[in-house]
């Protein structure tokens, strides 16, 4: 019982809990399980940006520009497509881009030695600049072929991009818990200079942090494109704000070295019941998002005082 | 650093964003002679006040090795509230107005510090928090309504269109004059005061600001407060310059600019070092690239790009030039 207090799983799973018993008093839509499956892609794509930037927050960096490599990607894996690409070519395409932008903010940051928030604040501009430039106010549409991911299910309304999400969180779960890179990256976290001097090749294992970043955040522009139908360079916008609150709040220190993939799933569950309560709700945009911006600091300012508290002990 | 050294990168960084300058300048006019024109000047000119006032405050955050993304909420709210208290009492004194708007900025710095500085909670998460909150506070201020043209006094719109000079049709507006006494304002207070000279011990070395006594708490706790003002004030000067505001637009993304404004101008991001003439210099820099986008008739959406790049190639030169004056000063 102790133990199980002491995880810091434990708050964003009585969390969700709660917003799920407050959500069914708002609405008895709320509790419909195929409402639920449903809205739940919506939510998919914040959850690969999670997925992600647990690695990049456990290695005591941040991604800003995630939402950013989202719109980037959609619009070029789009005018591909559109261009004649076939649709496996245009996803490999879109995929490697990914790779690319975020191997470049490792870069940046391993290399060049600068921090990563300003880093990637720069090119959270440079890589949504880039898509505007491209696209315009205009709309890329994808081949017919290619859009309705969202419309289909597994036996038991399963959405397939809800099944994608879990198999990445269980994979790279594994990765981050279970296997010597995935030590690394807490060492890192935990203390790079000493892990530097440990002998562990602590610029690579940071490029690849942000490479798997920018590499999720083009399996999310993929999965975007096709629940959309069309890119545009403002999609996403925003969306870094809901996975990094989710990380935080999923127990993540966000001074690196701590956090666990079940935490961030759990708190991503959180942040999408909480999202489709405020719609089920009638919340405006601009107030989800300031609920979303103070539940940020109350998970840290939470996360500290734990810390704190179990210093003390 | 060795305080030649830190003069030396200054001097450098300043000299590099005049080259810039006159680069753009040159380009500029290469391609329309008319380019320094009475009308483009003008524009120039209007368009730099706010992000000079802002830039300030940004400053010295930055300064300390922190980072405020919500300067352009806190513009909002305080845009919007002293918008909503001009609409509800038209007598309203404009200067009393400004006050107020300096006095909301100040308060929701305030609580960026306080998160900052006590709470310890990393700068960029707790003003990424803080971004969004206070824009959902600006809808919620006015219920989600702009303030029109109508409702903000004739004596508030005219800072932007009269001052106390003009010279051959170039007006130097009243906007100008605040932004000018922000800049001296700073400028005095980094350089002479025992608190200014302590922002720039702590952004060098916080550990060491720390075992030397300096009131590190209170000082970022008080740049953070005194950013926020000085945003603050750019809300009112906003209203000023545009005549109306909205509460989902206004200062919308403005961080970005007056980030990329305080890099580029030399402000190391990793803190200590950097001057408000550095600053003042880069915050031409911009209006001047983003007037003559115009002129070179490149679409808008190249800005958002633009600032990136900016940024971008501001941290890469501060982060090679410190390690080659490193290099220097451990080879004298």
């Amino acid at each position: 019982m102790k133990k199980l207090v002491a995880r810091s799983e434990t708050i964003p799973a009585i969390l969700l809990v709660l917003a799920f018993v407050a959500g069914a008093m708002q609405s008895k839509f709320f509790l419909d399980v195929r409402y639920l499956l449903d809205s739940s892609t919506l939510y998919v794509e914040t959850g690969l940006l999670a997925i992600g930037m647990t690695f990049v927050i456990v290695s005591g960096n941040i991604d800003l520009s995630v939402a950013s490599m989202i719109a980037l990607v959609a619009c070029v894996t789009a005018r591909l497509m559109g261009a004649g690409w076939s649709i496996p070519a245009g996803c490999a395409g879109g995929l490697i881009l990914g790779l690319l932008l975020g191997g470049f903010n490792g870069l940046l940051v391993a290399k060049v030695k600068l921090p990563s928030f300003v880093v990637t604040l720069a090119t959270m501009a440079v890589y949504r600049g880039i898509a505007q430039v491209l696209q315009g106010a205009e709309s890329a549409k994808l081949p017919s072929g290619f859009v309705g991911i969202d419309m289909q299910h597994l036996p038991g309304h399963v959405p397939i991009p809800l099944v994608i999400l879990l198999l990445i969180a269980v994979v790279l779960g594994l990765v981050l818990q279970r296997t010597l890179f995935g030590r690394w990256v807490y060492s890192i976290g935990t203390n790079e200079e000493a892990s530097f001097y440990a002998g562990l090749p602590t610029s690579t294992v940071k490029i690849a942090v942000f490479a798997l970043s920018g590499f999720l955040a083009a399996v999310a522009a993929l999965l975007l494109n096709s629940r959309l139908g069309v890119a545009r360079f403002d999609d996403a916008r925003g969306l870094e704000l809901d996975a990094i609150t989710a990380v935080v709040l999923g127990g993540a220190s966000i001074f690196g070295g701590k956090g666990t993939m079940l935490g961030t799933m759990l708190a991503l569950f959180l942040v999408a019941v909480l999202r489709i309560g405020m719609g089920v709700a009638n919340v405006k945009a601009e107030y989800q998002l300031a609920v979303i911006g103070t539940l940020l600091i109350v998970a840290v300012l939470a996360g500290n005082v734990a810390t704190k508290l179990s210093a003390k002990r | 650093m060795r305080p030649d050294v830190v003069h030396r990168l200054a001097a450098l960084r300043e000299a590099g964003t005049v080259v810039l300058l006159a680069g753009v300048v040159v380009a500029a006019m290469a391609k329309n002679p008319q380019f320094l024109d009475v009308k483009n000047l003008n524009s120039i000119l209007l368009w730099i006040p706010l992000l000079v006032v802002v830039g300030m405050g940004q400053m010295l955050v930055i300064l300390t090795r922190g980072i405020d993304v919500s300067v352009g909420s806190t513009m909002g709210v305080a845009g919007i509230v002293v918008g909503m208290l001009f609409r509800d009492h038209p007598g309203l004194n404009i200067y009393l107005g400004a006050a107020i708007g300096m006095a909301i900025g100040f308060v929701l710095g305030a609580i960026n510090g306080g998160l900052i500085a006590w709470a310890k909670i990393p700068p960029i998460i707790a003003t990424l928090g803080t971004l969004s909150a206070y824009r959902g506070l600006a809808f919620i201020a006015c219920k989600g309504e702009q303030i029109d043209s109508n409702n903000i006094p004739d004596g508030l719109t005219n800072w932007a269109l009269f001052g106390p000079i003009t010279i051959n049709g170039v007006t130097i507006s009243w906007l100008i004059v605040w932004a000018a006494a922000a800049a001296i304002l700073t400028a005095y207070f980094l350089r002479w005061t025992r608190t200014g000279r302590d922002v720039y011990a702590i952004g060098s070395h916080p550990e060491a600001a720390q075992l030397r006594g300096l009131p590190v708490t209170k000082v970022t706790f008080l740049v953070y407060s005194v950013c926020g003002a000085l945003a603050g004030l750019a809300g009112v000067l906003y209203a000023s310059r545009y005549g109306f505001v909205n509460p989902g637009t206004a200062g919308q993304g403005f961080e970005l600019t007056v980030i990329a404004a305080v890099v580029i101008g030399g402000t190391n991001v990793l803190g200590g070092s950097g001057t408000v003439f550095g600053v003042l210099l880069g915050c031409l820099l911009l209006g001047t690239i983003n007037v003559a986008l115009a002129v070179l008739g490149i679409d808008a959406a190249w800005q958002t790009l633009v600032y990136g790049i900016v940024i971008l190639i501001a941290l890469t030169i501060d982060s090679y030039l410190q390690r080659l004056l490193r290099r220097l000063a451990v080879g004298a």
